[in-house]
């Protein structure tokens, strides 16, 4: 129970340091301080990703089933982080540049490409029969994606030189100490935010599996199918003191 | 040489099928042109080349997808994949054979679609036909293997074009842009993972 406090305690204090601390952007003004946000959110978006792909790998490796449940929550979070990325940049595009939506930004057409990928992984997820297909299924796909964010990104940089006669050159991290200083702070708690709100999905959906078990056997034992009832196995002391 | 045997003859069964049924094939050739001329339409007068290829790279990928959603009919319809499966092959042949099946539809829907574009449209030159040969590798790949995770879903044809769309992105733009060296780095990425992978997900099918 100690990281949804240190996520909170982190999180307070990187919206104070966002609001209070950073200097005021002296081209954007106030509207630049969503960078603080958007960057770490995309940042912890591709974390998710990346996460997901790890334990998609590990699945397809060791068959462990906990791996593919491990694998889906993070790119579930992974897709939250991403639509909150659309709409971060979204809003900083209409603060500075008076329009909803640009194509010109590589990182939020990357980021639109990927949600519409990962929004698939779902529809994927859920049109199969649970079981170790739909894992297997799940966890090439899930690869798949992470291998397609580098190539996606090259293509859309490259696009850019068709789409607008002048290419889009990022000028660097040009941040002064204090601005690197939150951007960091910011970027630490959306990571930690990533890793609770991880975490508590992990649980509820391992408690919906292990409340599901239960009521099958309960069901089994009380439809009073004679042979069924030898194979039902005791359960465990601590499931029965806990759940 | 028995893997390239057996995928060669899996490859020409489905050639085989198609050449039998004539349901494919012909449905692209006429989606591809019914295309082009729904983007004639489409196309305010006077727009630049770019655009026009723009619309070829548009029809080319919806008619592989066309294609694709055919790819395993077969397969599905008469639960051929256990018995695929359960053949004394390696199960990347599959993949392999499928794929040189369907790159081998698309190229005879391009043999027709190109001349179709070039007579509608602007001209052909050499360097948009190498962009659509190499992109046809990449598409038949990817597609063949994001063809055999939708026929095991429920949703099926459904699926198909949302799973392969997003993944199709980076080759309209290298097709779009003539890029021929960003779209051969795609299909040797997507080529390798696509055939390591496969076998996954036909596994437990």
């Amino acid at each position: 129970m100690k990281l949804p406090v240190l996520t909170t305690g982190v999180l307070g204090a990187a919206v104070a340091l966002i609001f209070f601390y950073a200097p005021t952007d002296s081209d954007q003004g106030f509207s630049q301080r969503i960078f603080y946000f958007h960057v770490p959110i995309a940042l912890t978006s591709y974390a998710c990703f990346g996460w997901g792909a790890w334990k998609a790998l590990r699945y397809l490796r060791t068959r462990d089933e906990r791996a593919d449940l491990e694998s889906y929550v993070a790119i579930h979070q992974g897709v939250i982080f991403g639509a909150l990325t659309l709409i971060t940049g979204s809003l900083w595009a209409k603060a500075s540049w008076g329009v909803w939506w640009t194509w010109s930004e590589n990182q939020l057409v990357l980021f639109l490409v990927l949600f519409l990928f990962y929004c698939a992984y779902f529809m994927l997820r859920y049109s199969v029969e649970p079981g170790p297909a739909r894992a297997n299924m799940s966890a090439v796909y899930a690869l798949f994606g992470v291998v397609l964010i580098p190539v996606s990104f090259l293509a859309i940089r490259l696009s850019q030189r068709f789409i607008h006669p002048v290419v889009f050159t990022s000028h660097g991290p040009q941040m002064t100490g204090a601005q690197f200083f939150t951007f960091c702070v910011a970027l630490a708690a959306m990571l930690l935010l990533f890793a609770t709100l991880y975490t508590v999905e992990l649980t509820g959906k391992r408690l919906d599996a292990h409340v599901r078990e239960l009521r099958d056997l309960l069901g089994r034992r009380l439809d009073g199918a004679p042979q069924g009832a030898a194979q039902v196995p005791a359960l465990p002391a601590a499931d029965r003191g806990s759940s | 040489m028995r893997y390239v045997r057996d995928s060669a003859a899996l490859a020409r069964k489905d050639v085989l099928l198609e050449l039998r049924a004539k349901e494919t094939l012909p449905s692209m050739l006429l989606f591809v042109v019914a295309a082009f001329t729904i983007f004639h339409f489409a196309l305010p007068r006077g727009t630049g080349d770019v655009a026009a290829r723009g619309l070829l790279w548009s029809a080319l990928v919806f008619t592989a997808l066309l294609g694709l959603t055919r790819a395993f009919v077969a397969e599905r319809e008469q639960s051929m994949f256990d018995a695929l499966v359960l053949a004394p092959c390696d199960r990347s042949a599959i993949w392999l054979g499928k794929t040189i099946a369907v790159l081998a539809f698309l190229a005879a829907a391009e043999v027709v679609a190109l001349p179709a574009f070039a007579a509608f449209f602007h001209g052909l030159d050499a360097r948009t036909v190498a962009a659509v040969a190499l992109a046809d590798v990449g598409i038949a790949s990817v597609g063949t293997l994001f063809g055999a995770m939708a026929v095991a879903g429920r949703a099926r044809e459904l699926l198909l074009p949302l799973l392969f769309l997003p993944a199709a992105v980076p080759i309209v733009v290298g097709g779009v842009g003539r890029y021929l060296w960003f779209l051969a780095l795609y299909d040797a990425i997507f080529v390798v993972l696509s055939w390591a992978m496969f076998e996954y997900v036909v596994a437990e099918a």
